[in-house]
């Protein structure tokens, strides 16, 4: 067992490892290349690990310990390479797709990480200084992850924004006390069953249209002319 | 007083002294690392002194601005590593220097290399003047940025206070911290022209910034030039070793020995870092001209953000 650090301590490497999650939110963003990117995911659900782990320790909460293994094993191993066997398959190794230049989605994201901050500190007013600064990074991640589904284009990164936005969820949920671990592992395997989906349906739009580029499927969609 | 001033004196020497070793340094482990022996790492030493026995060819169309740059920019970067306490911060200038007089230095010593650049009206040099002005315009707010949030946490833009502060503890395991460092060695990898951004040894016309500047200068002249970059590689290097990691550094009034302890801490903490900076440069690729934006707009963002988790700590 690790030596219990004081309060203090474990509060600000709880605040250091949220933000290396938050870090590796914005390299999503950063990043170029498909498989950067699968990589940088990968190295976030690392830091979800590491950041559910240590809120196991300090809660003295071993249920979180599976949070941690959960993250570890499941969206840290299997999906990155679970996606980089598609990107491979699929044969796209190119450059990612934007749809905002990559400078103005940074600038968006801070904005966005500030809008959470300026949001979850008025409204948590009341709770306990670790938990309020752990939503206020976990909101963050959500953002980012959403603004990363927004603009791209290609299915794969959607997904992965997909991804992301629930490492931030997953965040929220180990900061606060008391979530049950069946929750957890439910919200674990539903992403797996989504990534199995999300698999099959690479398939499917790349068989109907020859491109991941959702932008084709507007017009099916009604909403270009 | 005294002793301050004998102090500022070494550090001046020191400066000057152990930059082309942690130059030579850098290119020993790099030409490792490439399954290259290398050469000594005192070879940046001979080739300074080749280069001052040397004869300077000027060109028939260059001014005086031509001679004077080197010297002025050299004086610049020198005058700024005066002020980056190394092994102790019982400085005699450190009262009157502070984040922002380096970057001013800095940028002096950046705009003479640029005007000399653009001086004896080669091609070249306009790009590269033109080029390392783009990158300073993303760089400098940026390395403002870090100031900025450094002096929130710490109350002063002095090196010298901020190594104190950080040492007694005042800042501990802060995020706007972790931030500010990654700004910062992101600022100063394209302050240096290092490799992402820029690289320190190529002569291949579409890649080079700060090569193309210099490419007219010889004898001399290009010794001045060759040593203010030298000097700059170790000033960032003191800079982020002071500001982040300034354990085993001398505070004022510090006995002897614990003068000894700071020099060797600082030559330490120097190496590592240089050894660190050649890994680094060894295993990515230089970065397109077009990338430099968001390179550095993600220095500037993670100081934004290194500012803005510093209210956030603040508030709770």
């Amino acid at each position: 067992m690790l030596p219990q650090a004081s309060p203090h301590a474990s509060y600000e490497i709880a605040h250091l490892i949220g933000a290396t999650v938050l870090m590796a939110g914005f390299g999503l963003l950063y990043q170029r290349r498909l498989q950067a990117v699968l990589n940088t995911f990968a190295f976030q659900a690392m830091a979800l690990a590491a950041a559910a782990g240590w809120q196991a320790h300090i809660q003295n909460a071993p249920h979180l310990w599976a949070t941690a293994g959960i993250a570890l094993v499941f969206k840290a191993i299997l999906v990155p390479f679970a996606l980089h066997w598609l990107v491979e398959r699929l044969g796209i190794h190119r450059t990612v797709e934007t749809a905002l230049s990559i400078g103005w989605t940074m600038v968006v994201g801070v904005a966005l990480v500030a809008l959470s901050i300026l949001l979850v500190l008025p409204v948590t007013a009341g709770a306990a200084a670790l938990t309020r600064e752990s939503l206020a990074l976990a909101m963050s991640v959500v953002l980012l992850g959403l603004l990363m589904m927004i603009t791209r284009h290609n299915a794969v990164t959607q997904v992965v924004g997909f991804m992301a936005l629930e490492n931030g969820l997953i965040l929220a949920a180990v900061s606060a006390k008391g979530m049950p671990l069946v929750v957890e592992i439910s919200v674990a395997f539903s992403v797996l069953v989504a990534m199995t989906l999300f698999g099959i349906f690479f398939f499917r739009i790349r068989e109907r249209f020859d491109t991941l580029d959702l932008h084709y499927l507007e017009t099916y969609r009604g909403d270009r002319q | 007083m005294n002793t301050s001033i004998a102090l500022q004196l070494v550090q001046i020497l020191l400066a000057v002294a152990v930059a082309p070793l942690v130059t030579g340094w850098v290119r020993l482990v790099k030409a490792r690392m490439q399954a290259r022996r290398g050469p000594s790492p005192l070879q940046p030493y001979r080739d300074l002194y080749r280069l001052l026995q040397k004869e300077a060819v000027v060109a028939h169309s260059a001014s005086w601005i031509f001679r004077a740059a080197p010297y002025v920019t050299f004086a610049a970067v020198w005058a700024a590593s005066c002020i980056v306490p190394t092994f102790t911060t019982d400085l005699y200038l450190a009262p009157a220097a502070d984040l922002i007089a380096l970057v001013a230095l800095l940028g002096l010593a950046r705009f003479w290399t640029a005007l000399a650049g653009m001086d004896a009206g080669t091609p070249f040099g306009g790009l590269g003047s033109s080029r390392e002005m783009m990158i300073a315009s993303l760089a400098e707010p940026a390395m403002l940025m870090v100031t900025f949030s450094l002096s929130l946490l710490s109350g002063s833009t002095s090196p010298a206070h901020i190594a104190a502060f950080v040492l007694s503890g005042g800042i501990g395991l802060s995020v706007s911290i972790g931030l500010a460092l990654m700004a910062l060695v992101m600022v100063a990898i394209a302050e240096n022209g290092r490799i992402p951004i820029d690289n320190p040894a190529t002569h291949l016309e579409l890649t080079m910034v700060h090569e193309a500047m210099v490419l007219e200068y010889s004898g001399r002249h290009l010794a001045m030039m060759e040593m203010a970059g030298m000097v700059r590689l170790t000033l960032y290097i003191a800079l982020i070793g002071c500001l982040f990691m300034p354990w085993g550094i001398a505070l004022p009034g510090a006995a002897p020995a614990g003068l000894a302890v700071g020099l060797g801490a600082f030559l330490v903490k120097t190496f590592t870092i240089a050894t660190a900076l050649a890994l680094f440069e060894t295993s990515i690729a230089k970065m397109r001209v077009f990338r430099y934006a968001d390179f550095l707009g993600g220095a500037l963002l993670l100081g934004l953000l290194a500012t803005i988790f510093h209210y956030v700590s603040e508030a709770v």
